[in-house]
């Protein structure tokens, strides 16, 4: 299977701050993919130096194969709606479509009417009146119609109310399904990529911390409670994600090498957004040098 | 990428050309009359020698527009680097835009391209045609002007020909590079006012007088470069004369860089930085005052004193540029601005590829 994203010891440095660190990760194509971390940890970089918007400090990254942003067909192949869904304000929606289709060779004009005529847009509607619910589908319009293979959105969702959320990644997850485009959305919910994603990649602390199928991300993670031990003196074949201690019990999220036999454990199974928050929970400087990839 | 350019700028450049169609409109209805009027003029005081007279007259009527049309060649170019240059990416990075059009099928380059060149293009025309409808329109003044307001004044020169097309280009470029360097949109808008305010004093005051070598010579002292003498006070002390810093004899419309007195050993004569009325230096000249041509009673007019201070042989020394190293000149300084504008554009490509967001 090809990759969409493909990053080696991606850097990137603004004055003496890493946004991004030693990013690497091999996104396959065919996924919707859920970029997830905390504010600041790297997502709007990583998307940006993917769409071609930045220029990495270290590292390489490539993009369908390409580099991103070097060359207009590399441009028509990657579809990017940047956080807060900008579109220009004195434009009006008709003249978003005729700029679609002006700067992409591969614009895709019957899509884009039947869109906006479905979401009930007003083709001479000035943009900036729009609402930021109809903003955003607009700037997805703008995305799905260009044809793209790969699409990358950034906190597409982010200014929305929950309805208008909602409503936004159903018709992502549709149009994904309807056209066989790759998808690459950041969020710092869970909850909205649980519903939509099938591929998982935890940002934390400007590194990846956890890449992988959500189903068997999910199906390698387990949680285990029993009486209160240090993480050390845990049977083999675990490998601690968090711990957690009250006065008599400890709670560990593990990453089980192994099948668990030990009776004096109770294995629970995790939910998606447990799992993540554990992975985002974890205390960087312990970590540092860890992050784990589980074969997708 | 010409559509969009051009739907985001046509307002800003349809009320532009309203403006300057109206300033045309105005230049082409009195320009001829002008003409006219001056020609007739110089025929009437051509036999009788009183052209001076009616250089005066004419060129004092038309002070006014005269000096309003000429301020507007300058600011204009200003203006196209503050509200087309300054804002033209700032905007975009201000509403996030950038992001929506770098990530259509156009490299950002192909983008700076085309923003650059038909806004600059715009700004470039309308700079030129408005210069040169005013040049044509104050031909007759420039003509009859003193030599404060001639064509190499440094005011007036920057007003005329077509300096005012390689302002106009570098004043845009500098307010784009400036917007990409700062990107926002007043902090460029100020700093690209206070940066082209800065170079367009700094070139006529320290680069345009040495473009070309300037001449220097002596000359003799008449009327066209002494204003007058002023008998001593009752303190005492010497003979006053003015002499003129913006004129010197037989090269009317030169741009005179400066003008001194010097004795008749070719030494200058100190005046202590002592000025005269408007563009006269003061200097003492000893001469006897109680009796000959230069003394009061004696009843004669100024300029048998003049001339006979220009008999001991004291002469006026000055440096200029003549006036028929005006297109020369205008060359160049187009050809200099031109040059920065290039390089300030090459500045913009690097930064907009690299990456701004």
């Amino acid at each position: 299977m090809t990759s969409v994203l493909q990053a080696q010891a991606l850097g990137k440095k603004y004055g003496s701050r890493w946004a991004l660190r030693e990013c690497t990760v091999d996104i396959p194509a065919g996924h919707v993919v859920g970029l997830v971390g905390p504010n600041g940890a790297g997502k709007s970089t990583l998307l940006k130096l993917a769409g071609g918007q930045l220029e990495p400090t270290a590292g390489a990254i490539a993009v369908l194969g390409g580099r991103p942003g070097s060359t207009p067909a590399q441009l028509a192949k990657v579809g990017f709606v940047a956080q807060d869904t900008p579109v220009y304000a004195s434009l009006t929606v008709a003249e978003h479509l005729r700029l679609g289709a002006r700067l992409n060779p591969r614009w895709d004009d019957g899509m884009a009417r039947e869109r906006i005529a479905r979401l009930g847009l007003v083709p001479t509607h000035r943009a900036g009146r729009l609402s930021g619910g109809q903003r955003a589908q607009l700037a997805l319009t703008l995305g799905l119609a260009k044809r793209p293979d790969l699409l990358i959105l950034d906190e597409p969702a982010a200014a929305l109310d929950p309805l208008a959320r909602h409503e936004f990644l159903q018709v992502l997850t549709e149009a994904a399904a309807e056209h066989k485009l790759s998808v690459v959305l950041s969020s710092h919910l869970v909850s909205d990529l649980e519903r939509v994603c099938d591929y998982l990649v935890v940002l934390a602390d400007s590194r990846v911390q956890l890449a992988g199928r959500t189903d068997r991300l999910v199906a390698a993670h387990h949680r285990l409670t029993g009486p209160r031990c240090e993480p050390g003196k845990l049977p083999a074949g675990q490998y601690v994600v968090s711990a957690r201690h009250t006065d008599r019990q400890s709670t560990f999220v593990v990453r089980a090498g192994g099948p668990m036999h030990d009776p004096a454990w109770t294995v629970s199974r995790i939910g998606l957004e447990d799992l993540v928050l554990a992975y985002m929970d974890r205390c960087p400087a312990e970590h540092r040098r860890v992050a784990q990839e589980v074969e997708g | 990428m010409i559509w969009l350019t051009w739907r985001q700028f046509r307002g800003s450049a349809a009320m532009t050309a309203a403006a300057l169609a109206v300033l045309g409109v105005a230049l082409a209805v009195t320009g001829p009359g002008l003409s006219s009027r001056y020609a007739a003029g110089i025929a009437d005081c051509t036999p009788n020698d009183t052209c001076a007279d009616f250089f005066d007259r004419f060129f004092g009527e038309y002070q006014i527009p005269f000096l309003a049309l000429t301020l507007v060649v300058l600011i204009l170019p200003a203006l196209a680097g503050l509200f087309w240059g300054a804002p033209l990416v700032t905007r975009e990075l201000e509403a996030g835009t950038h992001l929506l059009v770098w990530n259509q099928s156009i490299t950002r380059a192909r983008w700076l391209a085309v923003k650059l060149g038909l806004t600059g293009l715009v700004a470039v025309a309308a700079a030129g045609l408005c210069g040169l409808a005013v040049t044509w329109w104050s031909d007759p003044l420039d003509r009859s002007a003193v030599p404060e307001m001639a064509r190499m004044a440094p005011l007036v020169f920057g007003a005329r020909g077509i300096t005012p097309v390689g302002y106009a280009a570098f004043a845009f470029v500098l307010g784009v590079t400036l917007g990409v360097l700062v990107r926002r949109t007043l902090p460029a808008m100020a700093l690209t006012l206070i940066a082209f305010a800065l170079i367009q004093l700094a070139m006529p005051l320290l680069v345009r007088p040495h473009l070309i070598p300037p001449v220097t010579s002596t000359f003799e002292l008449g009327r066209t470069n002494v204003e007058g003498t002023v008998p001593p006070g009752r303190q005492g002390g010497a003979m006053q004369i003015f002499l003129s810093t913006s004129a010197v004899p037989g090269h009317a419309g030169a741009w005179v860089l400066s003008s001194d007195l010097v004795d008749p050993s070719g030494r200058v004569v100190g005046g202590g930085g002592a000025s005269g009325p408007s563009s006269t230096i003061a200097r003492s000249v000893p001469v006897s005052t109680t009796s000959g041509p230069c003394a009061p009673t004696g009843g004669l007019g100024s300029d048998t004193c003049t001339a006979e201070i220009n008999r001991l042989g004291y002469r006026q020394q000055a440096t200029y540029q003549p006036l028929e190293r005006f297109w020369p000149l205008q060359w160049i300084e187009t050809g200099i601005y031109a040059l920065l504008t290039l390089a300030l554009a090459w500045l913009c490509f690097r930064r907009i590829r690299r990456g701004l967001s």
